[in-house]
């Protein structure tokens, strides 16, 4: 099977599921426990957000475990809008914001916030002087995603964190779940985002796990309560096996990262140019400078389903825009903000990379994806 | 690594003369303790400076990290070295330089020594050369002569050309253990490493005494304590622990004196025990991590009561501190987040309802009188252990397959 849907989910390594068994086995104990297996489960714990803090330029202090992404971004979303609302009530966020953000600020919107949705161009990028055009007194909270997981647009994240601090007091949340380990992301004590979401299933750790991280203390109001743990802001015993796995994979990606990024750069480029050969048959979504692991493509005419079952017969698993809006019928929100073309609207396809994809994977979709079309379009018929 | 050594300057000592000798030998072994982990240092210690060989980024990141806090050092300084050859010497010196590119308009000078006078430019030619060079290159850069930001050293030596651009503050303060030795009662609580911290910052060697009363307290709450005596070793010496078992002197008291006198006689105890060990070890003083009014045992009251067991000084270097302050400290010195894990240690364990805040010495002496105190004294005294550290970390390698 050619595995080409690392977007949605990865395959964990092997490492990280040897790592997650023996936490398992060694280390089950509750780490919040005085006695001395829960004193060791605790010490590992601690070095896995050690690790963690040190691969993202924070403290370990200002890393929690959630339960993935969804959570995360929940929790940066409400948990900084609940914290700020003494300051106001006004919340930045843009069109194509994975759903945990955009229901979360629907729910807000109803609690009486006010939501500013940010447009993005034909490239799927943010304007900064709207942004900024938008910031005000009463802006509490900004939350824009790294890398967006349908089409791969990255957004200037860096400027806008230095423009959102400079012109406001606004908290600034970035979704980094598709560009955690893909790309490097520039988060210290000194600039970048105050709130990172990271996912662990992304990252070929294990689903259920996930980290809010922090560039300064933890400013934000907690979402669940109860035995205090994770420093009193996410009660509930933590996953010890699930964050120390979580801390590996991350160390795996960040090493690799130089590696990986070549040779995704080296792909996208290489189908960029192989799907020009179908002309005005195929459009490519994703921006040519886009996150590289991440393409998007539509073809006219044709249902995204179609091409999925169709590659599927070859072996081939792709998706469509999101594994998250996959089912549903309607256009994805992401594809509507773009202003795609009616007849492309129903057509796209996402191919998305991971650590385990291979070159010569790359040239086997390409194989097939030429068979498929000649065989939608008639021409294979006997 | 453009950096090949770390030049530490002593500053002017207090102690001349034949002492300098022994502040110098004793400052470079302290820094050999506070460096313990990353071993082994190549250090030469000269009369009025001392260099310490960097010989990778890992070393050189640990010493930057922690130098600043190894009490007996005035500042230091990073140095690169490259061959007498003005094109060379222009290359390193804009490296060096490279750093303060961006951090806004900034004052400037060269400042040229030249011992090997065989060198063909002279002081102020060499000067004017590197000035020509390094200014054009930086726009932020403005030169001042008095007290600019930032000064790069160049000095042309027999052997090669050196240079430096930073000068980082130490600690201050006397070398651990120029003046004497002294033992700390450590608890496990916040404020006991403190007191610790501050006396070794006057020079004072700590040797620390802990009590012990398993199975009342667990392994974890020793470990603890083994962690706080590690962490004060990081201020340049090597700390001595001193662990009592207490568990029957506890007891005996917890037996035979009522209960609202149990905390005073039992911290009497522990200073009965803390003096005779004090004598062995050779220490001169006793300290410990009173502050005022903080606790019941900590009211002038109960430090009489205590304090009547023995005419050794007993130093409090927090009694007039505000527990804020302390805290403060702690977590300045990164001992707070050890302190605060919960363990049950021996004050705790057998604490009355209600201790008597103003405790009368005459009452606790009667009290005292009855039992023969002194047989578990002894008895405790000689079945101590003694840990010495810095004691390199075996714990953390069992993890490192899992991350």
């Amino acid at each position: 099977m050619i595995y080409l849907d690392n977007s949605a989910t990865t395959k964990p390594h092997k490492e990280v599921l040897a790592t997650f068994m023996q936490v398992n086995e060694l280390y089950y104990a509750n780490p919040a426990s005085i006695h001395n297996a829960g004193v060791e489960a605790n010490s590992l714990l601690a070095k896995a957000r050690e690790q963690i803090a040190q691969l993202l330029n924070t403290v370990a202090n200002n890393v929690l475990f959630t339960a993935g992404g969804t959570e995360s971004n929940n929790f940066a979303f409400f948990g900084a809008a609940k914290k700020g609302n003494f300051r106001g009530k006004h919340i930045i966020t843009t069109e194509i914001e994975h759903p945990s953000i955009l229901e979360a600020a629907k729910r807000l919107e109803a609690e009486g916030y006010e939501i500013d949705y940010l447009k993005p161009d034909k490239n799927g990028v943010i304007s900064l002087d709207e942004l900024h055009e938008k910031l005000r007194k009463e802006t509490i909270l900004v939350s824009i995603m790294h890398v967006n997981n349908e089409m791969g647009a990255i957004q200037p994240i860096e400027e806008a964190a230095e423009m959102i601090h400079e012109n406001s007091r606004a908290m600034f949340h970035v979704d980094a779940i598709q560009s955690f380990g893909k790309l490097p992301i520039a988060f210290n004590d000194e600039a970048g985002p105050d709130i990172l979401s990271i996912s662990g299933h992304k990252i070929h750790a294990l689903k259920g796990s996930g980290v809010i991280a922090f560039r300064k203390k933890p400013m934000i109001e907690p979402f669940l309560v109860g035995g205090g743990q994770e420093f009193g802001l996410r009660s509930g015993t933590v996953a010890v096996p699930q964050a120390v796995a979580l801390a590996k994979a991350a160390r795996l990606a960040v090493e690799a990262l130089p590696v990986q990024l070549e040779k995704y750069k080296k792909w996208s480029a290489n189908l960029h140019e192989y799907f020009t050969q179908f002309g005005s048959e195929v459009l490519v979504l994703s921006p040519k400078n886009g996150a590289a692991h991440i393409l998007s493509f539509s073809v006219r005419g044709l249902k995204g389903e179609i091409l999925i079952n169709a590659l599927q017969k070859r072996d081939i698993i792709v998706s469509t825009s999101s594994a998250c809006s996959s089912k549903q019928t309607k256009t994805s929100h992401v594809v509507e903000a773009l202003n795609v073309d009616n007849r492309f609207k129903n057509g796209v396809l996402r191919l998305s990379f991971g650590a385990f994809t291979t070159e010569t994977e790359i040239e086997q979709f390409k194989q097939a994806f030429t068979a498929v079309m000649k065989e939608l379009k008639g021409e294979n018929e006997q | 690594m453009i950096f090949k050594e770390i030049l530490v300057r002593y500053g002017e000592l207090s102690t001349k003369g034949r002492n300098k000798k022994d502040f110098i030998n004793r400052l470079r072994d302290n820094v050999r303790y506070s460096f313990n982990d990353i071993m082994p240092l190549k250090i030469r210690a000269e009369r009025d400076r001392m260099f310490i060989v960097i010989e990778n980024d890992e070393k050189f990141n640990v010493l930057m990290e922690r130098l600043p806090h190894v009490f007996g050092i005035q500042s230091f300084s990073p140095v690169a070295s490259c061959g007498k050859d003005l094109d060379e010497m222009k290359a390193l010196a804009l490296e060096i330089l490279e750093d303060y590119r961006d951090v806004g308009d900034i004052t400037f000078k060269v400042e040229v020594h030249r011992t090997d006078k065989a060198f063909p430019l002279n002081t102020h030619e060499l000067q004017r050369e590197m000035g020509a060079t390094i200014l054009p290159q930086f726009s932020n850069f403005s030169v001042q002569v008095k007290n600019p930001d930032v000064a790069l050293r160049i000095e042309v030596r027999e052997d090669a050309v050196y240079m430096m651009a930073q000068v980082i503050q130490g600690a201050g303060g006397m070398p651990v253990g120029s003046n004497g030795k002294s033992l700390l009662m450590l608890s496990g609580g916040i404020d006991s490493p403190v007191a610790g911290y501050l006396m070794m910052k006057r020079g004072v060697r700590i040797d620390a005494i802990h009590f012990f009363s398993p199975p009342y307290t667990s392994d974890n709450a020793l470990q603890k304590v083994k962690e706080l005596a590690n962490g004060l070793t990081k201020f340049g010496a090597n700390v001595r622990l001193i662990v009592i078992p207490f568990t029957e002197l506890q007891v005996a008291v917890k037996d035979n004196v009522p209960d609202n006198m149990t905390m005073t006689s039992t911290r009497r105890m522990m200073m009965k025990v803390a003096d005779k060990v004090r004598e062995e070890v050779g220490a001169l003083g006793i300290v410990t991590g009173e502050s005022l009014g903080q606790v019941a045992s900590q009211t002038l009251e109960s430090l009489t009561a205590i304090n009547d067991v023995t005419s050794t000084p007993i130093l409090r270097p927090l009694i007039a501190a505000d527990k804020l302050d302390i805290i403060k400290i702690a977590k300045e010195i990164g001992t707070y987040e050890t302190s605060i894990q919960p363990f049950e240690d021996c004050c705790t364990v057998f604490t009355p309802a209600s201790p008597k805040t103003k405790p009368r010495l005459d009452k606790v002496q009667h009290f005292e009188s009855f039992t023969q105190f002194d047989e578990l004294i002894e008895r405790a005294v000689k079945n101590r252990e003694t840990y010495i550290f810095p004691q390199k970390e075996v714990k953390e390698d069992k993890f490192a397959d899992l991350l």
